[in-house]
């Protein structure tokens, strides 16, 4: 906690100069760069690569969580209870099915560029989202939704103001995984023309510059670490409520 | 009124209810007592449908509780279940305000309901209103439980052993609370205990459970007096019967004119309480206070003669 209030501004100041101030860093990386080679990677700014692979993890999370949840609400449903195995399988096929393969199979029919990586990071985005909500759906605590049916609230209500509620930090947990799972991912949209901080990674790797793959995974590792503290932090502050 | 009318519960093999009649007047409380698993929670939960029964029907004034949906039933019928069962996402406020929020009370009327209750139950509203349920002790998560489901002063309340955690003194104020609260609002209470003491304190009539059949169902003194079964007796407690019979009788009832030494005993004193006072003082009567007449006396053989047991 005390260490966290340091490292965490640290860390964020890090970032930003590794992203809007490449050049300061030119003295750390040279080293690693071939000789004569180019230090810092200027084919297109890291900000607008940052800025693009961020909402390619955030629009795959979005959807993933959209899709994940409603899922996990139907089957949780009497009426749904009976699909549960059959989702199971479902988003279990999503995630074992490798990323790589995802793409391979995507390009043909959504083309190069965005389409493809959106489609694998949705995928594999499902499971985690999936079977925390639906494990925080069906472990609620039974005297509270004995007297949330006891004091006449219907279906509806139950589940938008308790059972969703009490179900949030689960879930969000599950959202946590998902998105920093597809932080990393996000990398292997490059080979397919999504624009991300990939293509400093396979660029660094195609020319043996060390430097670039460096700085390419500095900045995904660093915004991996942050964003998953920053949820973290919010479930704490959720959970402390709920939990008795 | 309610009308429990041949109410029957099987799951699977067993039978948690079985066949259980019997007629509540309005503005009493009937307190459903019985060991555990006798099938008291059971034919709490059949009352708001909570459980549909296998056979047989409830009737709340003449109308049969399948008649409308099950909750908008449940939203006239206050409940406290065993164990709070309290919104840990919510404050003490918002849990006991759920109810009168559901039927579209005003903002102020239900923050004045919320404090209201929170005095009543000796919590006070600024330091308890804005907590979460976890940051209470057990007593007092159990106390908001009932206040939640007094809030919309239903007619009808269904309490299912709301005292469990209560600590013999607050319990026995809490219990004194609900007496009250009952008296002035005239509210119909059904209260499932397994502590025939508290049966016998706050009931006007008790049921008997035993194995899911109703096996006695009368005033306290009755019960008290002619247990139907020996299961009966053995809960009424056979060693204790005689003083349990003279609490429950008043010692007006058998005050005699004429003048006794010592301090008077207050008007609403029970026998139990005169045989107390005599022996504590060593006389052989107490004076007591009448409703007419004047103040009289109640001697130990007039309280012996109440003590009696028919055989
Ligand atoms: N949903 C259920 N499925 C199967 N059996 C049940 C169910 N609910 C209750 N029972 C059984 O019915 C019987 C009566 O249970 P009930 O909860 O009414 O007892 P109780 O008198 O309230 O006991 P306690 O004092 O322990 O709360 C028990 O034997 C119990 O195991
Ligand atoms: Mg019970």
């Amino acid at each position: 906690m005390r260490i966290g209030t340091f490292l965490r501004p640290a860390l964020v100041l890090l970032l930003l100069a590794l992203v809007l101030r490449p050049d300061w860093f030119v003295p750390l990386f040279a080293p690693l760069a071939p000789v004569g080679g180019p230090v810092i990677y200027a084919r297109s700014s890291l900000l607008s690569l940052s800025l693009s692979h961020l909402g390619l993890v955030a629009a795959a999370t979005a959807a993933a969580t959209l899709i994940a949840v409603s899922l996990a609400i139907l089957v949780t449903r009497p009426a749904g209870a009976a699909f549960r195995p059959l989702s199971r399988t479902i988003t279990n096929m999503g995630q074992t099915f490798p990323p790589v393969a995802v793409l391979a199979l995507a390009v043909p029919a959504l083309g190069f560029g965005a389409g493809p990586t959106l489609v694998a990071l949705f995928l594999y985005g499902l499971l985690p989202i999936f079977e925390n909500s639906v494990a925080a759906l069906t472990s609620l605590p039974p005297a509270t939704m004995e007297a949330a049916r006891g004091m006449g609230l219907n279906r509806r209500q139950r589940l938008w103001q308790v059972e969703l509620p009490l179900a949030l930090p689960v879930m969000l947990t599950g959202i946590r995984l998902s998105a920093v799972i597809s932080l990393g991912t996000a990398t292997i949209g490059s080979t397919v023309a999504a624009r991300t901080l990939g293509e400093v990674i396979i660029a660094g790797l195609l020319t043996s510059n060390t430097a670039y793959v460096l700085q390419g995974g500095l900045i995904v590792g660093l915004f991996a670490v942050l964003i998953y503290d920053a949820l973290v932090q919010l479930e704490k502050r959720l959970s402390r409520q709920t939990s008795s | 009124m309610i009308e429990i009318d041949h109410l029957t519960k099987v799951y699977g093999s067993a039978t948690a209810v079985d066949d259980v009649t019997l007629t509540a007047q309005s503005g009493t409380i009937t307190a459903i007592v019985g060991t555990s698993g006798s099938g008291k929670t059971t034919l709490l939960r059949m009352i708001n449908r909570l459980e549909e029964p296998t056979s047989g029907e409830v009737r709340i004034n003449g109308e049969t509780t399948t008649d409308v949906k099950p909750y908008v039933l449940r939203r006239r019928i206050g409940y406290a279940i065993q164990g709070h069962g309290l919104f840990p996402h919510h404050t003490v406020g918002r849990n006991i305000g759920a109810v009168p929020r559901l039927l579209g009370w005003p903002r102020e009327k239900i923050r004045a309901r919320v404090d209201e209750l929170l005095d009543l139950f000796s919590l006070d509203p600024a330091e308890f209103r804005d907590r979460y349920p976890a940051e209470l002790s057990g007593g007092q998560q159990q106390r908001v439980g009932v206040a939640r489901a007094l809030a919309s002063r239903p007619d009808l309340l269904l309490m299912d052993e709301p005292f469990g955690a209560l600590d013999p003194i607050i319990r026995a104020r809490a219990q004194d609370d609900l007496r009250r609260i009952q008296r002035t609002l005239g509210s119909t209470i059904m209260l499932v205990t397994h502590d025939m003491e508290e049966a016998i304190r706050l009931g006007d009539h008790v049921a008997v459970m035993d194995g899911g059949r109703l096996v006695q169902y009368a005033p306290p003194a009755e019960i008290v007096a002619r247990p139907a079964t020996p299961f009966v007796a053995d809960m009424v407690g056979d060693v204790d019967r005689p003083l349990r019979l003279l609490s429950l009788i008043p010692a007006a009832e058998v005050a005699e004119d004429g003048a006794a030494e010592g301090e008077a005993l207050p008007r609403n004193a029970s026998l139990r309480d005169a045989l107390s006072a005599c022996l504590r003082t060593g006389r052989e009567a107490v004076p007591v206070q009448r409703e007419e007449g004047g103040p009289g006396r109640a001697t130990l053989a007039a309280i012996r003669a109440r003590a009696e047991l028919p055989e």
